[in-house]
């Protein structure tokens, strides 16, 4: 499968308030994602990742390096404003606070706000609001209030906006931090089935790490480049690294780890907690330290 | 609370009123406005007083709420009817005593100004914000001024203008219901005090809330652009306006309505209005 983003060097600095104050956000970030792959970006506050995604998404144009999207250079001197507009076409966003993204106070006129933009006939952005909120499950909510959804069910207003404009690629911009528990799971559960059935990319930036195991491949951020990238496996099984960055890793894995420290060999890369149960239970049966039969 | 305002005096339902096309809703208000400033006979303003229950029946509205939109105007009522009553002269005298000389053209006049009031904000209430929500408002306006924009006037950009500040009314009360509470729970007082002191009391809810105000606009700006947001060229709308039988059948009401209207003025005995 092609690459749908690939970045390639790219730098970014936030102009400050005095010449020469400029704060440096992304340094030489290298990386590419497949189409429909799932992504997921950590990082702790400050080391980049929004930074990232605005640019990914077109919304800030980077300073240094090369970005494609779909195949085709977003960076250079002869990129026109209908380029610009083309990348967000294809590469949404979906942001952290579901109030300060709603455009209208219907729900269905607010996914079709998007197609609307995009200059589409009524019947066909019709046909694309019934189809997206389907998707995200909300169909029943089409004439509701938006203000009177919950958290979770507004973000997933807010994705059913971001798909109904045909995207290829999502990203997700800490959209789980607001929510509640049940909130963050009904959201989770729309981004994997967008990425499983539709096949839609999906890149979500999370503090949460078992969001982050849910991904094909993780990338971790520190002062604005990319520390580690793998598989949640992978990337999981250095908590120390992680640690270090001033980031968590799941709670099995740090249990895991634990144990690992105590002196039994354990895998770490296990972030079901039923498995991780059998996992301790099997060492603890045919433990080399034989403390259990006593 | 919250929904109230939210919805301003939206009354839900699915009445013939409900169902009219926003853009003719607003014309035919003007319509009925300049058919009520037409009326100048005793026998027009029955005529008037009729159409007015009519388009209570056809709204399905309860009359208590209508009651209710009406109660601000209480003030303005007395005042025009005393007005009325005092400094108009007639012919026949009521009272005549010190000062005070009423006469019955002094009433009467009072009492056709009065019906003129309630009935010119009953009855534009009931067709456009009673009825109508203030989002498909806003859409008819745009709609109806579309050809404006020809001319340069930000038209799209006044509707998008309406509709996000609708949007963000809910949000933004619930935003100051909370500092008000994060206030409260430091010990702030805002209902004691001078008028001055309750005031300076507001300041510490409105910065912060202007603060979050921006923030979100900010936010908001941002999102609208990566949903290819480029203003209002080029854009299309999901729901398109469609004229029916309803607002034809309403547009011939109205015309009849003030067709009756001027023909009783012209050939009709009776009082008229002075004013």
């Amino acid at each position: 499968m092609s690459d749908i983003i690939r970045a390639e060097h790219l730098s970014y600095s936030y102009p400050g308030e005095e010449e020469g104050q400029s704060v440096q956000a992304l340094r030489d970030v290298s990386f590419s994602v497949k189409e429909g792959e799932f992504v997921a970006v950590l990082g702790h506050n400050g080391c980049g990742k929004s930074t990232l995604a605005k640019i990914l998404c077109m919304i800030l144009l980077p300073g240094e390096g090369k970005l494609y999207i779909d195949g085709k250079d977003m960076t250079g001197e002869d990129v026109t404003e209908e380029d610009i507009y083309e990348g967000r076409r294809k590469v949404g966003m979906v942001f952290q606070n579901p109030d300060n993204q709603l455009v209208a106070t219907i729900v269905e006129e607010d996914v079709a706000f998007g197609p609307e933009n995009l200059g589409l006939p009524p019947e066909k952005i019709r046909r694309r609001v019934d189809w997206a909120l389907e998707t995200v499950g909300m169909t029943k909510y089409a004439r509701h209030a938006t203000h009177r959804l919950s958290g979770g069910q507004k973000q997933r207003i807010a994705i059913a906006g971001a798909i109904a404009m045909d995207r290829k690629c999502i990203i997700f911009d800490e959209s789980t931090a607001m929510l509640d528990p049940h909130g963050r799971k009904e959201v989770m559960d729309t981004i994997s089935r967008l990425n499983r059935e539709e096949g839609i990319t999906v890149i979500h930036i999370t503090h949460y790490m078992n969001e982050a195991t849910m991904a094909d491949r993780v990338l971790v951020m520190q002062d604005g480049g990319i520390l580690m990238e793998g598989t949640p496996e992978k990337v999981f099984s250095q908590p120390e690294k992680l640690w270090k960055a001033g980031l968590d890793v799941p709670q099995t894995t740090e249990l895991l780890w634990y144990v690992q420290q105590a002196g039994y060999d354990v895998a770490l890369d296990i972030f079901d907690p039923a498995a991780c149960a059998c996992e301790i239970a099997k060492v603890l049966k045919g433990t080399p330290h034989g403390r259990d039969n006593a | 609370m919250r929904a109230d305002i939210a919805f301003g005096q939206y009354y839900e339902g699915d009445s013939f009123l409900h169902r009219l096309d926003p853009r003719w809703k607003i014309l035919f208000a003007i319509l009925y406005i300049v058919v009520i400033f037409l009326a100048k006979n005793v026998f027009s303003f029955v005529l008037l007083i009729l159409s007015a229950i009519f388009l209570i029946l056809l709204s399905k509205i309860r009359l208590r709420i209508i009651f209710r939109g009406l109660r601000p105007l209480i003030f303005i009522i007395v005042f025009t009817a005393i007005i009325n009553i005092f400094w108009l002269k007639g012919k026949t005298v009521l009272v005549d005593w010190w000062i005070i000389h009423i006469y019955l053209e002094g009433l009467v006049n009072a009492l056709l100004i009065v019906i003129r009031v309630v009935i010119l904000v009953a009855g534009t209430s009931i067709l456009l914000t009673y009825t109508t929500t203030p989002i498909a408002l806003t859409d008819g306006l745009e709609r109806l001024l579309s050809p404006l924009a020809k001319i340069r006037l930000p038209v799209h950009e006044f509707s998008m203008m309406m509709t996000i500040a609708l949007r963000f009314i809910p949000t933004l009360v619930e935003e100051t219901e909370k500092i008000m509470n994060a206030q409260k729970a430091r010990g702030a007082d805002f209902s004691t005090g001078s008028l001055v002191r309750r005031a300076k009391a507001l300041i510490p809810i409105l910065i912060p809330l202007f603060i979050s105000a921006f923030r979100r606009a900010e936010e908001l700006a941002t999102a609208m652009e990566c949903r290819c947001y480029t203003g209002g060229r080029g854009r299309t709308r999901m729901n398109v306006l469609h004229s029916t039988w309803r607002d034809l059948v309403m547009l011939l009401l109205l015309c009849a309505l003030g067709a009756a209207v001027v023909l009783i003025n012209i050939y009709a005995p009776g009082y008229t209005l002075a004013m």
